[in-house]
Parts: C-alpha cells; structure tokens; sequence
C-alpha cells in the first residue's frame, strides 16, 4: 500500500512539473482495496479495471519502473509510450488493462470469465469499477450475462461516493448501497469498509472460495474515499477541504501500521526500514522513467495490426 | 389464429418470421443447399458463409459464434443454421439481446486467447457496441504496444433491406473503414462470402465482416478451389470482376451485382467497364483501383451509403493523391445511396438506392454519350 501511496504522490509531483501529461487518476486513499483484493487472488487470476489503474497494475506485481516510464510516455513504459495512465497492461500478469470508457471494462471481464470457463482453467476475473460505471448500461448487461451464465467473475465496486464531480446521492437511486443491485440479477453481494485492508482481504478470500467452486459470480461494494480530485485537472470545489476529517476516514495504511504495532507484529524502526525501501523504489522509477527515450517515430505506425 | 399458432407454421414452411422486437419477413429459405448444374456448384450466399463458419469451428478449438439467435433459432437470417445441433451450446451461444454486453464478452474472450465470431443481427443494431467495437477492439493492439491482440469477427447484415425503414436500413461501411486497427471486409459473391469469412477468422485482427441481407439468397458459382476447407482469398485485394477498357467503376457489396448489370447495358452504347469488387474496404487495395484508372482514363464510385464522407470520397482522394491523377480524362463521379434517412415506402425506396439505371445515367454523363 505505501509503495501505491509514494508512487502516487511522485506521479502527481511529475504531473505539476509537465512530465506527465493528459489524464492522471490517481488511488491515494484507496489503496486497501487493491492491495487486499489482489492479494487474495492466484497469481494467474485476470484482473481488469478502470482508468485509476496505477494501484491494480502495482498490486498485480507490475514493475513501478515501466509504470513510471509508460506514464511518462517513455519507450521503456509498459506500452512503450502510446498507451498513458490509463492504459497499463501487464499480460504475463493477466492485467487486461487500464480502460478508459466508464464502465467499458466490465463485458470484457465477463468475456475473461468466460473464456476460462470455455478452456476449463481454474481462474477468477476481478473486475473493478467505481461507482460512476454503475448507471452505464453495461454494467447491468454485465451483471446479467455473468449470472445467466454462472461465469467466474467477482465484481468488486469501488465506491468513493463521487462520480467525477458529483455525488452519488444526486445520481444513483440507492448510491450508499449499491451492492443491492446485485440481488436483481441473483448475484450476492456484500457492502464492506474499504478503508480496512485486512477486511477486504477476507471479504474477497471467501468471495474468490465461493467462485471456484462454481457458484457464480459475487459482488464486493468497497466504501472508500479517494483523497485527491476526480484527476489532476480536478480541483475538487465540490466537497468541503476538511470533508474526509468529517466523515471520519480513516488512512488505510495508518490504519495498518497501528495495527500492526499495536499487535507486535512489526516495531517502528521495522516500518520505517519499509519505508525507505519503498522511498528508494520510487525514486529509482521516477529516476528510470526521467532517463529513459521518447518512443521513435517509426513507433507510430507500429502495433496498429497484429 | 392464435399467436403461437402461427410460428409453429411458419417455422413449418421454412418462412422466417419474427413477431418480437424486430419484425421482418426474409422470404421463403431455400431448402437447397447448393445446386448442380452442368457439373457447377451453385451456392447461396447465406450458405457459403455458413460453410466457413462450420470450417472454421472444426479447424480451430478457440473458435466460437456469440449472437442473438444464433444456435436454437438457427440465426435470423438463418446464416448459422444447423451449427449449434452440429458443435453444441459452448461453440454456439445464444445471448440476451444486449449488444454492447455481447460486443464487451467477445472482446474480453478475443483478448484471453479465443476467436470469436460475434453476430450483430444487423449492424444498426452494433450501434448499441461500437463503443466495444472501436475503442476495446481496434484500439487495444496499439494501445498496448502488442502485448494484447484481438483477434475477433464482428459480422452482420449491414445496410438496406427490403422495406425496413430507416433505424434498420443504414450502411456503416465509411463509419468501421474510417478507423486504423480494424480491418473491414465487404462480400458480394458466395465465393467472396466464403473465403473472406475465412480469412476474417484466421486474422489475428479485429475484423468487421459487412454482409448483405438482400444478397443471403443470391446465388453464385463455386469453384473447386473455393469448396476446399482450406479456402482463403487475401485481406486487402480486390477483385476485377469484369475487364473493361473505357471507364472504371469502384464498387463493393450488393452494388457490385448493380454495376455489373449497368455495365452490360454500357456495352451495349460501345461503353466497356471495368468493375471492380474491392472485397476490402480496410485495407483499402489502392494500387488495384489506381492502375484501372490509368488504363480507362474515367472513373466512378457506386456504394449504397450516403454520399459524404463515403467510401466514394476515399476513393477520389487517394486518386488525386496520386500519379493517376494526371491519367484522368474527367473527374470521379459518384453514385451513392440518397443523403436522406432510407424512406420506407416502396417507390421511395426504389429511388434512395443506386439502380443500374443510375449508374448508366452516369455513366453517360460522365463519358458524354
């Protein structure tokens, strides 16, 4: 989690001085959710999500190297510069992407459940989506399918309360607890704390159990809240500057680290050790991706047939 | 009679009729499969594409068909029957109707190692899609610098039918050719239907396949080359379907059965065509089209889309953009589809499509008959 906030936090530094450019979506404050979802999945299980997708490809075990250079619009980035923030894959990982549409990602996972069904692989897909995708009406055929189908996919909802700029309560019948729309397509569904990493581990363990037994498809609405803007161009007049201190949120990897002094599993000279670490991998991606060449020309016309 | 009644009768007599959401009457299907004559093989359109589906279900495992009413209905259009009694309910799936969901599924299987062929009943309907269409079919390859291919057929009847009126009768050729990373296929023949079907499939790319509902019925003479399994024409030619000398017409689809009939009645007037069937609209075969125009000096485009930013106007582009340009006795005119919504009423119809009549109408024009 402390590696997604640094990395986070670097790319919002390298976005003010211009060095990464266009649309930047970043995770801070939703951490919890990616690391405890992804950690309870098998390394082979596809994970597909939505355009804040630096948390899911870091979580999934992509290098922050060649994320920092692909957000950087380097050569050496995961998409060797022609994908951006919003188009990290990692397919040795399964990470199918990185989608920008709202909600475009959601029928593709359920054509990831279903082909593993079809090659009668053992796998799970983990579709995340944010709360904005759920008025889409792919969500719904999504769900629908998923069920009629009885397909491997557990959809995890990551609900931060805002769509863009706008608040649930003025756009979704039903926005402080979605995952009852689940139950209209006789998928079970749950509304757990995202803020709690290790809650959401559980929660998405016994979630995972239940699909690979051939149950179908599960439901995970994760209440969380994003601390910075809908992106960088965001400045967030919506909500009041002191809204997260109102609403009582608490920081997930605070959260964890209290927890774990408190219960003596690690002291603070451990965590700040942790720490360092994870200060000198960021700094050697944003190292990386600063030294790294723009793409060629001839890059251009490549990778547009296959 | 009482509802039920009647579609028992009707599925009787071999009439396709829908009494739900989308009504339309397709005509009696032919029971014949292909028919000989003079040791020729005749084959419909409908079942040249059916062979090349069940060809390629048996060649590859990965291949599967995904559509509304594809496997228990036997297709809309009756273009998949017989293939889910034959592979089963895992290679023929039956879905909701809920495009954008279906388009989404095949993109996501396509992207995990599948090919699947995903049926739009037609592909007004794909509207509902294009989103899956374009940017999570043709755009991932680029996006993902390779490492995600999608190698899935979008196909459907595209364009007018018979009577449908306008929310069922646009054609989306200019539309899916306008985009890099797709490739766009548009049949005319039965042997066209069918080795360019193949030829989609096996196409690592995402293909849009634009067939034709006037032309499923048509029929065509099979070579013995194009009855083999392993018959594949090439993404990217086209094809002279008739040899002429004084004028070239570029057409694709149901348009090229028009020219061909228009060019007979030029010849007739000392006028000699050279038709040629692009087959594929993406990639578009340029160099085909440009050494035609040196040789007859005149050109024009017949497609049945409306006439701005059509095919027609790619066509004249890329000649002034080139050394055929100075090989040109008279500019490229172009016959389109009329630039209204297709009316439904039957002398309307008649006169929003391209007819033979305004081809050679054209023709005469352009040539100063």
């Amino acid at each position: 989690m402390l590696l997604i906030r640094r990395f986070e936090e670097a790319c919002g530094r390298l976005y003010m001085q211009g060095k990464i450019r266009g649309f930047l979506h970043l995770y801070i404050g939703e951490e919890a959710i990616a690391v405890g979802a992804i950690s309870a999945l098998r390394p082979d299980d596809y994970v597909i999500g939505h355009y804040r997708d630096h948390g899911h490809a870091i979580a999934k075990g992509m290098d922050p190297k060649i994320a920092m250079a692909e957000l950087c619009g380097k050569s050496t980035g995961s998409s060797g510069g022609k994908g951006g923030s919003m188009h990290l894959f990692d397919v040795e990982r399964h990470f199918m992407g990185g989608h920008a549409i709202v909600g475009g990602q959601m029928p593709i996972a359920a054509g990831l459940a279903l082909s593993s069904k079809y090659k009668k692989e053992d796998l799970v897909t983990l579709c995340f989506f944010g709360d904005g995708a759920v008025n889409q009406g792919e969500f719904h055929e999504t769900l629908n399918l998923a069920s009629v189908w009885k397909l491997p996919i557990l959809f995890l909802l990551e609900n931060n309360l805002y769509g863009m700029g706008t608040h649930v309560d003025r756009t979704h019948a039903g926005g402080r607890h979605i995952y009852e729309v689940a139950s209209a397509y006789d998928i079970p569904g749950v509304q757990i704390d995202g803020m709690d990493v290790l809650g959401v581990n559980e929660c998405v363990s016994e979630a995972v159990k239940s699909i690979r037994k051939g149950e179908g498809p599960r439901f995970i609405e994760a209440m969380c809240y994003r601390y910075r803007g809908h992106s960088m161009a965001d400045p967030t007049m919506y909500r009041e500057r002191d809204e997260a201190q109102e609403l009582g949120i608490k920081d997930p990897i605070d959260s964890l680290k209290n927890f774990m002094i408190q219960f003596d599993v690690a002291g603070e000279e451990e965590l700040a050790k942790i720490a360092a670490k994870v200060d000198e991998q960021v700094n050697e991606a944003v190292q990386f991706a600063e030294d790294s060449p723009a793409p060629d020309m001839d890059a251009m016309y490549t990778n547009v047939y296959a | 009679m009482a509802l039920c009644a009647l579609r028992r009768l009707a599925r009787a007599s071999g009439t396709s009729v829908r009494f739900q959401r989308r009504c339309l009457v397709t005509g009696t299907a032919v029971r014949q499969v292909a028919g000989q004559e003079e040791g020729v093989v005749i084959m419909e359109v409908r079942d040249a594409l059916n062979t090349a589906m069940d060809e390629e279900l048996a060649n590859d495992d990965r291949v599967f068909l995904i559509g509304e009413e594809v496997a228990e209905y036997d297709g809309a259009y009756k273009i998949t029957r017989g293939l889910w009694k034959k592979w089963g309910d895992k290679r023929v799936v039956d879905t909701p109707i809920t495009e954008m969901g279906i388009a989404g599924v095949a993109v996501g299987a396509a992207m995990s190692g599948l090919r699947p062929i995903c049926e739009f009943m037609t592909f007004n309907f794909a509207m509902q899609a294009i989103d899956q269409i374009i940017n999570s079919a043709a755009k991932t390859y680029y996006m993902s610098a390779g490492e995600v291919p999608v190698p899935i057929v979008f196909r459907g009847p595209n364009g007018a039918s018979a009577g449908v009126a306008a929310q069922h009768s646009q054609d989306y050729s200019s539309w899916y050719s306008h985009c890099p990373g797709l490739k766009v296929l548009a049949p005319y023949s039965s042997e066209d239907a069918k080795g360019l079907l193949k030829a989609a499939v096996r196409d690592p790319n995402p293909v849009v396949f634009l067939e034709n509902e006037i032309m499923y019925g048509a029929k065509f003479p099979m070579s013995p080359e194009a009855m083999s399994p392993d018959f594949v024409l090439p993404i990217g030619q086209a094809k002279i379907e008739r040899a002429g000398d004084h004028l070239t017409i570029v057409t694709f689809s149901r348009m090229v059965g028009v020219a061909l009939e228009a060019a007979t009645e030029l010849e007739g007037r000392g006028v000699s065509c050279e038709v040629i069937n692009l087959r594929s609209l993406r990639p578009l075969d340029r160099h085909t089209i440009l050494e035609s125009v040196k040789k007859t000096h005149y050109v024009m485009s017949v497609e049945a889309g409306w006439p701005q930013c059509g095919v027609g106007s790619e066509v004249a582009a890329c000649i002034m953009e080139s050394e055929a340009f100075d090989y040109l006795d008279g500019p490229l005119l172009r016959v389109t589809g009329a630039d209204v919504p297709m009316p439904y009423a039957h002398n309307l119809e008649q006169l929003a499509i391209p007819q033979a009549s305004n081809i050679v109408d054209s023709a005469a024009r352009l040539l100063r008959l």
